[in-house]
């Protein structure tokens, strides 16, 4: 057994061994812990089968920023034992749903087992449609122009899911700032991190969304940690949320997908039709809405960690 | 010289190794939360120090090995904030209840008043 | 077997643990988190294709990896605001779980 074969064989029994942690754990915050750890665990595999770009944005969205807002909703939920022993299933119930789960399992087994070899593959046809947009990183390529509608759309559906969390508010906190309001420790270790490290990681963000044109990186990656550099001073009570109502928040969440759906529109006119680029102009066009992107997916992702507006607005 | 040079990398990485798989241990074995934070702090700062140390002489570039370093930086000032505030959240409960069953308890009320 | 069959295995594990928890779990948090496992281990599947169909001297294709990146996206605003609703659930209702009984409003909506 080759030691390649061994590490994965030691991942994938980690990555199974936590997931089982997280649903067993006794107390939710437990199970969080137990999830984050699977996330980052995840994250090495991603590295292990090639995707980089995918290891990089499992660590930074999938593991950290939803580990956050888990912790925070744990942090005020205070589920009834009566009421949760109630409502959970009796042992026959789990016997099927584990059965139902075992079969499915299995059947994914079996599927992905008989896939056909050699596999089909595209990576030759997105390399070379890379080239001419002036990208290194064929996956870079494929998200801003092969597959651009998908990017296209999942930068709009994080406008909708802004506004729907936005819409949970109460109806007389409408207009307020979002999410709770943090003790500020004027000497604590959190308000130092906080005030050290933003310099540090907004220029990392930044250089993380721009090394997405041709390494591992991107948009979605730099906008994590640029969102994060916002969150981290807010959790250490040195700023407060902007009101939903402020036009410059509603902007920068807008911006990305408005010059990404600008550009989409003119290919109409100056290019083949809809998200296509003219010829020779593709890789500022791209950098621009790259740029924009970057921008609305930071303020969308921070808005989703802070939540709902839960203050009455000052008059 | 390269020979060397392998050696020395290989050397500081297995003693990263080794204090990550001993930090690893401390956690899950260790009785109470300042004993686990103090043995993972020293995986953080030790352990990925010397893996860092390590790589650095394998580095393409000086700004590679400037990159590594960095990541070493951040990781130490993170991880002493965390082990601040897990310290702070510890005594905390400890002054709230005289014998905590098994340390660790109320976490997650830490950081959210 | 190779190391990347190992892992496809792994992705279908996670889904079948993924699965079993969204079914045989009461609190709704607890049903996200084990919603978010499965979730894992459908784009691992995807990560699986993407590294069997390497060529052109990537290490994976990278189509399916565009997907991921798109879907990783996409999956936390859909937990942001399952868990926004949840909290809300609670703060009007007082319930953790979605049992067919609700109980008595408790908590004032502070």
């Amino acid at each position: 057994m080759t030691a390649g074969l061994l590490l994965d064989l030691l991942l994938a029994l980690a990555v199974l061994g936590t997931a089982a942690w997280t649903l067993a754990a006794r107390s939710q915050f437990a199970a969080v812990i137990g999830f984050v750890v699977t996330g980052l665990l995840l994250t090495l595999v991603w590295v292990r089968l090639g995707a980089v770009d995918v290891a990089l944005t499992e660590a930074a969205i999938g593991a950290g920023a939803t580990g956050v807002i888990l912790l925070y909703v744990v942090a005020r939920l205070r589920g009834g034992e009566a009421e949760i022993s109630a409502a959970t299933p009796s042992r026959a119930q789990r016997a099927l749903a584990a059965l139902l789960a075992l079969s499915v399992g299995g059947a994914l087994a079996y599927g992905v087992l008989s896939l056909p070899d050699p596999a089909p593959s595209l990576a030759e046809a997105a390399l070379a449609g890379t080239a001419p947009l002036g990208l290194g990183n064929p996956v870079s390529a494929v998200l801003m122009a092969h597959r651009g509608l998908d990017t296209l759309l999942e930068a709009i559906v994080l406008v909708f899911a802004v506004l729907a969390v936005w819409s949970m508010a109460a109806d007389h906190r409408w207009g307020g700032r979002p999410g709770p309001v943090f003790q500020r420790e004027e000497h604590g270790p959190l308000s130092l991190l906080a005030r050290i490290l933003p310099p540090v990681g907004i220029v990392i963000g930044i250089y993380i969304a721009w090394v997405g044109a041709d390494s591992p990186g991107g948009k979605f990656q730099g906008g994590t940690i640029l969102a994060a550099m916002w969150v981290l001073p807010w959790i250490a009570g040195l700023v407060r949320p902007p009101s939903v109502t402020d036009w410059r928040l509603r902007l920068m969440i807008a911006i990305g997908p408005l010059t990404f759906l600008a550009v989409g529109l003119a290919g109409f006119v100056v290019a083949e039709g809809f998200l296509a680029y003219p010829p020779g102009f593709a890789k500022p066009l791209i950098l621009l809405i790259e740029a924009a992107m970057t921008l609305s997916v930071a303020a969308a992702l921070a808005c989703l960690i802070a939540g709902p507006p839960e203050r009455r607005r000052r008059a | 010289m390269s020979l060397l040079v392998g050696a020395f990398s290989t050397a500081c990485v297995l003693a990263g190794v080794f204090f990550f798989v001993a930090g690893t241990a401390g956690l899950i074995r260790f009785p109470d939360t300042l004993s686990r934070v103090h043995a993972l702090t020293k995986a953080d700062n030790l352990g990925l120090g010397l893996i860092v140390l390590g790589l650095l002489p394998l580095a393409p570039g000086l700004g590679a090995a400037l990159k590594l370093l960095l990541i070493w930086v951040l990781v130490v000032i993170g991880g002493a904030t965390a082990a601040q505030l897990i310290g702070a959240a510890a005594a905390r409960d400890e002054h709230a209840m005289p014998s905590p069953p098994s340390g660790g308890r109320g976490l997650g009320e830490g950081g959210v008043p | 077997m190779t190391g990347t069959d190992i892992l496809a295995l792994a992705a279908c594990g996670l889904v079948a643990i993924g699965l079993y928890g969204l079914v045989a779990q009461a609190e709704v948090l607890r049903k996200i988190i084990a919603f978010n496992l499965l979730g894992a281990g459908v784009f691992l599947l995807f990560g699986v294709v993407a590294r069997r169909g390497a060529g052109a001297g990537l290490a994976a294709d990278p189509v399916p990896q565009a997907m991921v990146i798109t879907g990783l996206v996409v999956a936390f605003a859909a937990t942001a605001l399952a868990l926004v609703l949840t909290l809300r659930l609670y703060q009007i209702t007082g319930a953790a779980t979605v049992a067919e009984d609700p109980p008595e409003p408790t908590a004032p909506d502070s």
